[in-house]
């Protein structure tokens, strides 16, 4: 799905919401300001949470503490130092940035839901920090701290504050909805469903979360730098963990799908928590706790009744414009030179893998030629899984060597295997499910091109982008799904994502494409369908390799045939050679048959 | 720090670590068998030391009030689903087990509360009285999304955590409560001093393990939660709703809560937010231990323990900053040493927070 103002209902409503904002100060008096100026501040917070979360899937009660660093920062430099807020800036994003990349690069890793615990972990740890170091004022926190001034302009009023804010707010929406949108953005969003896929893609998964991590604490360091402006006293209890789930509360209301959801979100939470603080103390002197009730309780009916928040609601009920079916004219991305027909592409030697005393592999050794297609069949347990682990970098081999391409790659993670041209697909079909399949064939690109972050924000990337799309979109084309690219790939029936998944690793201008039991579950149509796409690849000079189980499948396919059994190659050849040999018939009939 | 501050220090680590390894215990136990991150454990623990307090000062306990509550709310919630699934000879059972049964203690406490009662008889009606929020709690907020991932309902049990002690200043107030000591006797062997009340932690934690052992090797029902946790949809196919094993280990989890609340309310001074920190270095330990294995949660949550009387004696101020930022370094051994088992299932995931 592209996150970008793609219909019109949308684009009029970003208008509207725009030219409201900008009247605001003409209408609204200094109270409403106030409030806005905040809504801001913590917009900016969200927003790294939409980045980090909503795309990303990384899960942070933490991000307070990235607020708080940002604010003592500048509050530090500005009163103790007597420097220049915009030093303090500087100062601020740095300390969080390497905190940020420190925290990530012990955490990252950690799956399911060590990751979010952690976070609350450092979270309460640096807060506690903030209110025991004396250097930081301890618990009475840092006052007097300077109002921002651009120029000989001062900002000290809520009204001068608010064109600073929002425009830096509307600044930050704008790149990292360019960024979602972007080559390093298809990575972050492919992030949420486990690493196997994007390994396979190029991606390396630890440091795309690391760099969305990090962006989102640099967010959140700089509206703490604006908040310790604008409130002009900074105090530990500001970003304790209960105004980190306040942002994760925000994110969530609004939608963490869109970067719109961050504002919404602030917006809300915001403007409840103000109504509260004057209702609230009207029947009962607890009132701040009580909010803590009220607003506990709203998350929790949010998760149970509206998960994707606000946003997507409203995006549903606007008009909906179709989207753009014609692609701009692009240049294509460059291509690998083909290897000529029959030259060894892939081979195995002597290849071994064990499992403590179990020997899944044993010596085995194959050669894979370009042009050809080749099976990899064997009864169940005959080591055809370990063996594709370990020729797609999976799993790396106790003994042999793997030669692709003329080098050794016996011990190349998968990440950097597809960069040597050999993709793959799954026997369990991995695309991401909310995206469309122009995007998801779109990731498969990922190892070709090379436009970053920073490139993507600031849409230095488009003609990439477009070259991208366009081989995306010729090789939805090549297995016949060029009318469905604008629709979301959960909706695909299972033969058709298998097709995705081809035209996945076809966009990775791959020498070799691996399918890894590509006929499992399918129907005899949609098998068939499988079938004539492998044979129209082949006649296009595309080199296959099948792990497959369904025999009937393989033997009318392919060139040549490796068969497996507990462990060890028991037969090579052509499809006939093979079905007549009695090892093969033996490991599949039983021995009498044979 | 000479042997003598060291071997104190030990003690106290220890003390403390035996409360943890009781909520460390807790946490594991609903964590396996719900994937619930039961956050608010602490807090029940704290609702725990406050009623056996409010008893001591002959004041009519607030958990009632949060029983109350909860009764209301998840019963409402019963008799709405019975209502609307047309099946209203549900109601009555709905009403009897979500409101009836809680509100048992309830009665007994408004009852007997403003009376001398006796210390026994205290710690007794304290442990009944807690025992229900942890079902109802369940009912309310996690069995509608007993299907999400874990990191939904970890969000929701951090939220449920916000909105469950706000509710104890609520009912509680702001003050502290340190009960009276069970006992003031003390132990001496050679030069060490173990006063009662810490022979009385030991013993209660020793004695729950072994009951929760015996509860999960011996009886169908600790079977059933050991199968759950095994594998939730084996489980089904076998005939064990997980409904029933949800609330059955929420129900052992309240009971854990409770007893934690009732030993440690002598030892230390407890406010309304104190259970939190509490449960979370028992979680620091039952991490330790990957939030899978029992004794290897036990273990950690004695580490922790001894890790914050050290830490306390090396500087006070940071005594929280140490045990919290001991969790990275271990969180990282962990990932590092399991890897294998961290790794999420690809696709499923996918359409975790959002889509």
């Amino acid at each position: 799905m592209s996150r970008r103002l793609r219909s019109s209902g949308s684009a009029v409503t970003a208008i509207f919401a725009i030219a409201v904002l900008a009247a605001a100060p003409f209408l609204l008096g200094g109270y409403a300001l106030t409030l806005l100026d905040y809504i801001a501040i913590y917009a900016l917070v969200a927003l790294g949470l939409v980045l980090m979360t909503g795309a990303g899937g990384i899960v942070s009660f933490g991000q307070a503490a990235f607020l708080g660093i940002g604010a003592y920062a500048t509050a530090w430099w500005t009163t103790a130092i007597g420097g220049s807020p915009f030093t303090g800036l500087l100062i601020g994003l740095l300390a969080s940035g390497i905190t940020a990349a420190v925290l990530g690069a012990a955490t990252l890793r950690l799956g399911g839901h060590f990751l979010p615990l952690s976070t609350i972990a450092w979270g309460i740890a640096i807060d506690y920090l903030f209110g025991n170091l004396e250097a930081l004022g301890s618990h009475n926190g840092i006052a007097a701290i300077p109002p921002l001034s651009v120029g000989a302009l001062p900002l000290a009023s809520a009204r001068s504050f608010y064109y600073f804010v929002w425009p830096l707010l509307g600044l930050a929406m704008l790149l990292l909805s360019n960024l979602l949108d972007s080559r390093e953005g298809r990575a972050i969003r492919a992030l949420r469903g486990g690493n196997a896929l994007v390994e396979s893609l190029g991606i390396n998964p630890f440091r795309t979360r690391l760099c969305a991590f990090v962006l989102a604490a640099l967010l959140a360091a700089l509206a703490g730098w604006l908040y310790a402006h604008f409130q002009r006293v900074v105090s530990s209890t500001a970003f304790d963990l209960e105004a980190g789930i306040e942002f994760l509360l925000m994110a969530l209301i609004g939608g963490t799908t869109h970067v719109a959801g961050a504002v919404v979100g602030a917006g809300i939470v915001t403007l409840m928590k103000e109504g509260m603080q004057s209702f609230l103390p009207l029947i009962t002197s607890n009132s701040t706790q009580l909010q803590a009730v009220v607003l506990g309780a709203l998350f929790i009916l949010i998760l149970q009744k509206a998960r994707f928040g606000l946003v997507p609601l409203i995006l549903r009920v606007l008009p909906k414009q179709a989207p753009r079916r014609t692609l701009e004219p692009a240049a294509p991305l460059s291509r690998r030179v083909p290897t000529p027909k029959g030259a060894s592409l892939l081979s195995v030697e002597g290849l071994t893998k064990r499992f403590g005393g179990l020997v899944a592999v044993d010596e085995v050794s194959f050669e894979v030629k370009a042009g050809e297609i080749i099976g990899l069949i064997g009864p169940n347990g005959a080591g055809k899984t370990t063996l594709f682990n370990l020729v797609t970098g999976l799993a790396s081999p106790d003994e042999g060597h793997i030669r692709f391409l003329g080098a050794d790659v016996g011990r190349l993670a998968a990440h950097v295997l597809v960069r040597r041209g050999l993709a793959r697909t799954f026997q369990h079909v991995k695309l991401r499910p909310s995206m469309t399949l122009l995007d998801n064939v779109a990731l498969g690109a990922y190892a070709r091109t090379r436009s970053g972050f920073l490139r993507g924000a600031l849409r230095l990337d488009r003609s990439e982008e477009r070259s991208v799309k366009a081989e995306a979109a010729r090789e939805l084309a090549r297995v016949g799904l060029d009318a469905k690219a604008h629709e979301r790939a959960g909706t695909l029936p299972l033969g058709e994502q298998r097709l995705l998944e081809v035209a996945r690793a076809l966009a990775a201008d791959p020498a070799l494409v691996i399918l890894d039991e590509p006929a499992a579950g399918l129907r005899r149509m949609e098998k068939q369908a499988l079938a004539n796409l492998i044979k129209a690849l082949r006649s296009e000079g595309v080199t296959v390799m099948l792990v497959e189980h369904d025999m009937d499948f393989v033997m009318g396919l392919v060139d040549r045939v490796v068969v497996m059994d507990f462990g060890v190659k028991i037969a090579e050849g052509s499809p006939r050679e093979v079905s007549a040999d009695p090892r093969v018939r033996e490991a599949y009939l039983g021995a009498e048959a044979a | 720090m000479n042997l003598e501050i060291a071997l104190l220090l030990a003690q106290d680590g220890i003390a403390n670590g035996a409360i943890y390894v009781l909520v460390g215990l807790g946490i594991v136990l609903v964590f396996v068998v719900t994937r619930v991150i039961f956050v608010p454990f602490g807090d029940i623990l704290a609702y725990a030391a406050l009623t056996l307090g409010a008893f001591e000062r002959h004041r009519l306990p607030g958990t009632i009030w949060l029983v109350l509550t909860l009764a209301i709310i998840a019963s409402g919630m019963e008799v709405f689903r019975a209502v609307r699934e047309r099946k209203p000879e549900r109601v009555a059972r709905a009403v009897g087990l979500y409101a009836g049964l809680p509100l048992l203690p309830v009665a007994l406490v408004v009852l007997l509360a403003g009376r001398e009662i006796s210390e026994p008889v205290a710690v007794a009606l304290t442990l009944a009285l807690v025992l229900p929020i942890g079902p109802l709690l369940y009912r309310i907020a996690f069995r509608p999304l007993a299907d999400a991932p874990v990191l939904v309902l970890l969000m929701v049990a951090v939220a449920l955590h916000f909105a469950v002690s706000g509710l104890a200043l609520f009912y509680f107030g702001p003050e502290g409560v340190r009960t009276q000591a069970f006992t003031r006797a003390v132990l001496r062997i050679g030069d060490l001093v173990l006063p009662g009340q810490t022979l009385i932690i030991f013993s209660t934690c020793g004695v729950v393990a072994t009951l929760l052992y015996l509860l999960f090797t011996h009886t169908t029902i600790g079977k059933s939660l050991r199968a759950t946790a095994v594998n939730r949809l084996g489980a089904l196919l076998c005939g064990i709703s997980p409904a029933r094993t949800g609330a059955l280990a929420f129900l052992l989890a309240s009971g854990l809560a409770g007893i934690s609340g009732v030993i440690v309310a002598p030892v230390t001074t407890l406010y309304y937010d104190s259970g939190f920190i509490i449960g979370l270095k028992a979680f620091v330990g039952a991490i330790i231990g990957g939030l899978v294995s029992y004794p290897l949660a036990a273990a950690g949550a004695l580490i922790v323990g001894l890790l914050e009387s050290y830490a306390a004696f090396w500087n006070s101020a940071f005594k929280e900053v140490t045990v919290f930022s001991a969790l990275i370094p271990i969180l990282v051994w962990r990932s590092l040493a399991f890897a294998h088992q961290l790794e999420q299932e690809d696709g499923a995931a996918e359409e975790e927070i959002a889509a």
